[in-house]
């Protein structure tokens, strides 16, 4: 490199250190963006991506259409999620067919502390009944409280949302 | 009591007035210019700075100053304890020292000396020695190869500085500082720095190295040393350090006022010209808080060659030009 060239990029250096002057200049006189958080808290809890839960039916509005299939258990790399039901046997009236066996999901119990978050119970539940939480202001003083039964947690958000 | 003050020369009780001054506005101005740093950056990156201590957050630095003084001092075992606690001391004893022949006003100096200049350059090369105690005395692989940083770093950008500084007393003829400020006019274009801007811009930079202040400031480089050379320090040792780098801000801030921008000189009454100092100083501070928060730290070889590929030879260029100037 010649001295020209180097002189030329000398100069066109401190030009680049002039622009980036302007541009904390500009941003030192707009408006803060964050919050003062305990007074103040933003409106776009929307877009967070909490702890798994499990969501209103959508065929069922009152519980989950949760099927009880276990395919979240069975993908959930850290195996923090473990279905429990009971199964009800009726006696069908004709004697010559099966027994007519229903499921009754008692609860989906979920050991926060092992998620990693990474979707694949949603990504592979085959009625999309589970989801992300928008559950952000939440503190525990141990590990052991923030395992969670997601049932009892969508009954209760179902009867807030009734009371409301 | 009145007879040991007669028997007292007037100039050293000038001089102890102006070193009780002196002291006070170091402590108030290192707490103030905490503050404002957090908030510029605060403001820079969008969001408030300190805010819930007192309105504002303006009692911060106070607090934080409480805490530090009520922290434990460690010394690192394996480190050498004598150096390792006379570096802060050395750090912080000769800044009051730098402020003794700053002129703020028209008289307004605790010791006018006929080398006054030469006073602080002697005495600001101090602060390297003290960086490089710590580093040293710590015992510790980041506080050492700080220490090596900041002296390489001050040896680099004392020449152009001296240049600089040189080509200014080549103009003026004189090392007195209130004897500069006297050559310049009221108005900014009877300033220096429109004579020699090249040497203004040169004289800034190298402000901001002898400081160790972003984006020089690879004694301390966070992100790489952790703390460089203060990593070990704890409580006031730690303090000290930071009210050295303050308070050597408002000093180099001071000299570039007085030898480049007209010291206190400005229109308006000449009772006011303190305003004027205060107010050019706090500029160029504010400056060097922008800067800081604006450009991210350069490496180590491209901090050695701005010095001695560019800036020692620009500044010798620009004392030629300078004799030239004077010579016409």
């Amino acid at each position: 490199m010649n001295l020209i060239d180097e002189i030329r990029e000398a100069v066109k250096g401190l030009y680049s250190l002039a622009i980036g002057m302007g541009v904390t200049g500009k941003y030192f006189v707009k408006p803060e963006v964050t919050v003062h958080y305990p007074r103040k808290t933003v409106d776009n809890i929307a877009t967070y991506s909490g702890h798994v839960e499990l969501l209103q039916g959508k065929k069922n509005p009152l519980e989950s259409d949760c099927i009880m299939c276990g395919t979240c258990e069975r993908n959930c790399p850290s195996g923090c999620l473990t279905l429990q039901y009971d199964e009800i046997v009726e006696e069908n009236p004709e004697p010559e067919k099966k027994k007519k066996k229903t499921k009754k999901l008692t609860a989906l119990l979920y050991d926060y502390s092992y998620c990693s978050l990474c979707g694949q119970c949603i990504e592979n539940c085959p009625v999309d009944t589970l989801g992300f939480s928008n559950h952000v202001y939440w503190a525990e003083y141990d590990r052991c409280s923030i395992k969670m039964d997601l049932l009892s947690r969508l009954k209760e958000t179902l009867k807030n949302k009734k009371g409301a | 009591m009145m007879s040991i003050i007669q028997l007292m020369p007037a100039e050293l009780i000038r001089i102890l007035i102006g070193l009780i001054a002196i002291l006070a506005f170091i402590a108030v101005n290192a707490l103030v210019l905490v503050y404002v740093e957090r908030k510029v950056a605060g403001f820079i990156q969008r969001r408030p700075g300190p805010y819930e201590v007192g309105p504002w957050g303006i009692l911060q630095t106070l607090v934080d100053a409480v805490k530090l003084m009520g922290k434990q001092l460690f010394s690192p075992t394996g480190g050498d304890r004598l150096l390792f606690w006379v570096a802060p001391l050395l750090a912080f004893a000769p800044l009051p020292l730098l402020f003794l022949s700053i002129p703020v006003g028209r008289n307004l100096v605790a010791y006018d000396a006929s080398l006054g200049l030469i006073l602080i350059l002697a005495f600001s090369g101090l602060n390297v020695l003290a960086l490089c105690l710590a580093g040293w005395g710590s015992y510790n692989k980041w506080s050492l190869l700080g220490a090596i940083r900041s002296v390489s770093q001050a040896v680099a950008y004392e020449i152009p500085l001296l240049l600089v500084v040189l080509a200014v007393t080549l103009m003026t003829g004189t090392l007195q500082l209130s004897a500069i400020v006297e050559s310049q006019g009221a108005w900014p274009w009877q300033w220096n720095w429109l004579i020699q801007p090249a040497g203004f811009v040169i004289f800034v930079i190298c402000a901001l190295a002898e400081t160790n202040r972003a984006p020089f400031d690879l004694p301390e480089a966070e992100s790489e040393l952790t703390a460089g050379f203060h990593t070990e320090y704890s409580g006031m040792g730690f303090g000290l350090f930071f009210l050295a780098e303050y308070t050597s801000m408002v000093v180099v801030s001071s000299v570039c006022t007085i030898l480049f921008l007209g010291g206190w000189k400005g229109p308006g009454p000449e009772l006011l010209g303190f305003i004027w100092f205060f107010a050019k100083v706090y500029a160029l501070v504010l400056i060097m808080m922008w800067m800081r928060w604006t450009f991210p730290r350069v490496r180590f070889d491209q901090l050695l060659n701005i010095s001695w590929r560019w800036l020692i030879p620009l500044s010798l260029f620009n004392l030629l030009y300078v004799a030239l100037v004077v010579k016409i």
